[in-house]
């Protein structure tokens, strides 16, 4: 099965393509130098933007906590809903949208891989249920491991390298990519109405700081080789100040860094990155975590932007999650997970016109602008906290458009405008950078070799946008939101998919994990077995991932140094 | 002879997956660790109710028919339907729901299941409130104070108390087995002097000093150390005999009690002596053990769904339970009765968005209760057509739904001949999910297990899935023919 496309203005920047005008050509699902057959298909792409199909790293989109979110929100689905065509079941939006509808709707925005966050190991089978049934992409989920009684127990006794095998463990039974560290201690901590309120907190039972279990996930993370670096929600997320407790978190692992590659991505900084000590008197911190991640390398980022709308939060940080209840007064929903994590579901809508969630606004964007290198920060709302994942293309507009961030800024709060930092930013990125922050910064920093790129080898995986480079995209952003709202083309594994923004082919999509091979593998004896009853309420043959949750499964091999 | 450890038991919502079966000859012979309905589920399930061969009423009576024959009928009574219901869904595995999901959408039907007459009040209620709530694990670890309200767990959850509250030992708190032990031997003791005393002296036995539970002073269990275990009920239930401290409600007055208990412990004061029954000065103390608690929980049952007030009742209980976060550390579980019934409701919500009463007439899910249940839908009359599995309405509902049910074609998958299939119009014998098939089972606190294929089908038997595979296929084809002849 060969495919040409031809003409297009394509930007690789993982390969350095910037605009060139050049033939994509694929054969059997992945990128070849030619296409041989006068046969292969042949699509026109004369006077539209090629990019690698789009990769989201965090977006919350399976598993309990999104289903409960689901389940929560009937008023927000009644309001949007795809009936069934022939090619696609029925479903419904809008901020927690029914599995297929979330395949659907990413797949026409020609995003072709996704990768959902928070997986609680006790709930690893719903989340691979649910990735099941999320057609179109290819996806992967990250375990929840920062306050796992395990971790904590054996980073606390120094034990790194068993700690490292269990680790490897943990991605084989949840069938897992990352590991993920949500509010580290924090979590635990809640499990007995307790609240960490720094990364050099003791976390009550275990004697263990933040500090600690994030170091120590770092270095088990460089011993087993993961392709990705540690995940991280960081401590006092959503308290005015915060942005001290983020760059505190940031240096704790500097020296941890060798070879100028990342050991830590910050998830959705927006939300970690409030100076002042109240709501009142809270501000961006945008300038100073940019200026430190300027001038280190040993961090990657995502913004967590927000967007003014109704919208369901959703993170496995249940103490913040009932912060934001009490703020509030939404329903809210919370649900410790034993021996393992938490989660937390609150609804809540952004508004313009108050003074907070405006500068929250500001913040991403600033984040985004303000960090020179746009490898180290990537586009995400950290759907659906903070907002759909369909309002990407309204962030994109305003990445590439001054004039689309200030006729927003415009209609906000009068005291968030005067201290937005928007005002006196002239950067405007470039469709090159955009193709860094919404694909191949994304892929790179995921360790996905075969995503986010259009060179030889690389799965065929492309989005065709129809808007041409050579408009002022700036002041045509219009232009730029509608392409990439509808796809012209998606393309997954060298195959059609969506055509003008239409579902025209149904596929099924793989499942990532990690098969990570240590030296030795974890000795599960009886004194295992034991401490499982103990900790778990089910029993240890039943807790596994087992192959059979995995529709299309898609090991990656990863040899340890442990 | 083989032993299968760690299966999970296909009966209640409590899912215990500590189950080990001794197998013997294709057979289960012994069940260990199981209460009294998992060794009758595991052992009795083989009897003469068991359906041998599809079935087709002809002229009035089930005849047995090949499987293709009930295929293409089911189908085309489906096909031809307007408004059909596909209900039930609890008592099978998540992979046989996934395929009802997408067969009530191809025929445009309603697909519905048991939470109608169960949790869907509380279903409702954590739509409107939120719910405060942990995995069962939480409890066993953490939990000092555990209250049940409106349910009976000695008989309809047996092990609960064993496998995840009281009577476990958790990483910060320790069993209260011991404490309960000397409470019987306590009461035992008790009830021997009392006898001997009667009988001794016959015509005017002295009267013991002794403290019921329900006299003008609260008992000291409340301020004891370790875990309280505290029941609230209509009568006095044989989990309220284990119980700490058991509160008689008066029947139908929750709601008040809940409220009362709200304001409590937001240090309002009462001015009436008696809420629903029960002294105020009890429910000061009541107040106070919540409050000072390292870590609540409720579980209730559908003495809250079920009595006046309903899901009122719910929206209360986790109101009350929300309110004391403010305070201390506290969750509410619902106490789920099938043991797939939440897989029931997970499936349903991340396929169509909704978790039960899902309405697929005009092509998307549209969900509103009270329009879109399956109860009302019989009593409106509304239905044309039913596929019922895993379930027995014509056993429990009411009469006027069951009349409306059985009067249009009736498809029933089941692999007894229970009293909804005796009434069918097309009977598929299915296997027992758990025991003859695999497939994932969702416990009450949302935790996916695994369930075991521990022995063989009878011969010819298929599973739900396979049956409800078959059945869209055919459906397809029909509908297909039905498009082009027209």
């Amino acid at each position: 099965m060969e495919l040409l496309i031809k003409n297009g203005y394509v930007y690789d920047p993982i390969n350095g393509v910037d605009g060139e005008k050049m033939d994509i050509a694929i054969r059997n699902g992945k990128i070849v130098k030619s296409v041989r057959g006068r046969r292969a298909k042949k699509i026109d792409a004369s006077g539209m933007t090629v990019m690698p199909g789009g990769v989201d790293i965090h977006c919350h989109i399976a598993g309990s906590e999104v289903n409960t979110g689901r389940m929560l929100r009937p008023e927000d689905h009644a309001k949007d809903f795809e009936r069934k065509t022939v090619l696609t079941r029925s479903g419904v939006g809008y901020s927690v949208p029914s599995t297929f509808t979330t395949g659907y709707r990413y797949s026409r925005m020609g995003y072709t891989t996704l990768m959902n966050p928070s997986m609680p190991p006790l709930e690893a089978k719903h989340t691979h249920e649910e990735l099941n049934d999320t057609p179109m992409l290819d996806k992967a989920s990250y375990p929840l491991l920062g306050d796992w009684w395990f971790v904590l127990e054996f980073l606390q006794k120094g034990d790194l390298e068993e700690c490292a095998r269990y680790v490897a463990w943990m991605m084989d039974t949840t069938k897992g990519y990352a590991i993920k560290i949500v509010n580290p201690g924090g979590l635990e901590a809640w499990g007995n109405d307790f609240y960490v309120h720094s990364i050099d907190d003791q976390v009550p039972g275990f004697c263990i700081t933040p500090r600690e279990i994030i170091r120590g996930l770092c270095k088990v993370n460089k011993m087993l080789n993961l392709p990705h670096t540690i995940h991280l929600h960081t401590n006092n997320l959503g308290v005015p100040g915060n942005y001290v407790t983020t760059l505190e978190t940031m240096k704790c692992v500097e020296d941890l860094a060798t070879d100028d590659k990342p050991v830590m991505h910050v998830t959705h900084c927006q939300f970690s990155g409030f100076k002042g000590d109240s709501w009142t008197t809270m501000e961006s911190g945008a300038e100073e975590i940019a200026n430190y991640v300027n001038h280190h390398n040993h961090l990657t980022l995502d913004m967590g932007q927000v967007i003014f709308t109704d919208t369901t939060t959703m993170t496995a940080d249940g103490p913040f999650q009932y912060t934001l209840h009490e703020l509030s007064g939404h329903k809210w929903v919370n649900h410790d997970v034993e021996t393992e994590t938490s989660a937390g579901i609150v609804p809540f809508h952004y508004r313009r016109k108050n003074y907070v969630n405006a500068t929250q606004w500001s913040i991403g964007l600033e984040l985004a602008l303000l960090i020179n290198d746009p490898w180290k920060i990537f586009m995400t709302t950290d759907h659906p906290n903070g907002g759909p994942f369909t309002a990407y293309p309204k962030i994109i507009a305003w990445l590439i458009s001054k004039k689309a961030r200030m006729a927003t800024l415009k209609r906000t709060h009068p005291k968030a405008q005067k201290r937005s930092l928007l005002p006196s930013i002239e950067r405007e990125l470039s469709l090159y950078e955009i193709a860094i922050v919404t694909r191949a910064g994304q892929a790179k920093a995921l360790g996905l070799k075969d995503k986010g790129h259009l060179g030889i080898g690389a799965d065929a995986d492309v989005a065709i946008y129809n808007v041409n480079p050579e408009i002022d995209l700036s002041r045509k952003y219009k232009t730029v939101r509608r392409a990439f709202t509808n796809a012209a083309y998606t393309i997954k594994d060298g195959k059609v998919v969506v055509k003008d923004g239409e579902i025209v082919r149904y596929v099924d999509g793989r499942t990532m994990w990690l098969d990570v091979k240590t030296a030795e593998p974890v000795k599960v004896n009886d004194e295992i077995k034991r401490k499982f009853k103990e900790y778990w309420t089910v029993e240890y043959e039943n807790y596994p991932v087992t192959d059979n949750y995995l529709k299309v499964s898609n090991p990656i091999t990863v040899k340890a140094s442990v | 002879m083989s032993i299968v450890k760690a299966v999970a038991c296909p009966v209640c919502g409590c899912l215990c997956d500590d189950i080990e079966l001794t197998i013997e000859d294709g057979k289960i012979v012994k069940v260990k660790n199981g209460c009294s309905m998992c060794e009758s589920k595991f052992l009795g399930y083989r009897n003469e109710h068991r359906t041998r061969k599809p079935l087709i009423r002809k002229n009035g009576e089930l005849v047995e028919v090949s499987i293709e024959e009930a295929l293409r009928k089911a189908a085309e009574i489906l096909a031809d339907a307007n408004y059909p219901i596909l209900y039930g869904w609890s008592s099978t595995s998540c992979e046989a729901q996934r395929v009802g999901m997408e067969l009530a959408e191809e025929v445009g039907g309603v697909i519905d299941n048991t939470s109608v007459v169960c949790h869907g009040p509380s279903v409702l209620s954590i739509q409107e409130v939120g719910l405060p709530s942990c995995t069962l694990g939480q409890i066993r670890h953490r939990a000092d104070l555990v209250i049940y309200w409106g349910c009976d767990p000695w008989s309809a959850h047996p092990r609960h108390l064993e496998r995840y509250t009281t009577f476990t030992e958790g990483r910060f708190e320790k069993s209260d087995w011991k404490g309960y032990m000397k409470k019987v031997k306590a009461s035992t003791g008790k009830k021997k002097v009392q006898s001997a005393l009667r009988r001794k002296f016959v015509k005017n036995p002295p009267q013991l000093m002794l403290q019921p539970e329900t006299m003008s002073k609260p008992p000291p269990a409340m301020m004891k150390e370790g875990r309280k275990l505290i029941i609230v009920d209509v009568r006095k239930t044989m989990s309220a005999e284990m119980a700490d401290y058991f509160i008689q409600v008066e029947p139908n007055k929750d709601y008040e009690l809940m409220q009362a208990l709200r304001a409590l412990i937001r240090d309002q004061e009462l001015d009436v002596d008696t809420v629903a029954g029960v002294p105020v000065e009890y429910l000061e103390e009541l107040a106070d053990a919540m409050i000072q608690c390292e870590f609540g929980v409720i579980f209730f049952g559908l003495g809250l769904t079920m009595t006046a007030g309903k899901l009122r009742n719910v929206d209360v209980a986790i109101s009350l339970v929300r309110d004391l976060n403010m305070r201390t550390k506290f969750a509410i579980m619902p106490m789920r009765g099938h043991f797939n019934v939440t897989g029931a409701n997970v499936v349903s919500t991340w396929q169509s968005g909704y978790p039960y009463a899902v309405d697929f007439s005009l092509g998307y899910p549209r969900y509103n209760p009270g329009e879109t249940t399956v109860m009302d839908i019989l009593l409106r009359q509304e239905s044309d057509a039913a596929l019922i599995v895993a379930s027995d309405p014509v056993a429990n509902f009411p009469k006027k739904a069951v009349e409306h049910l059985v009067k249009n074609p009736l498809i029933v998958i089941d692999p007894h001949m229970n009293a909804t299939a005796l009434m069918g119009d097309v009977v598929f014998p299915s296997a027992f999910a758990g025991i003859e098939v695999g497939g994932t089972a969702y416990r009450m606190d949302h935790v996916p297990l695994p369930l075991k294929k521990v022995v063989e089908p009878p011969e010819g038997i298929l599973t739900d899935e396979d049956i409800l595979k078959r059945i869209l296929e055919e459906t397809r084809i029909v509908k297909w023919r039905m498009m082009e002849a027209s």
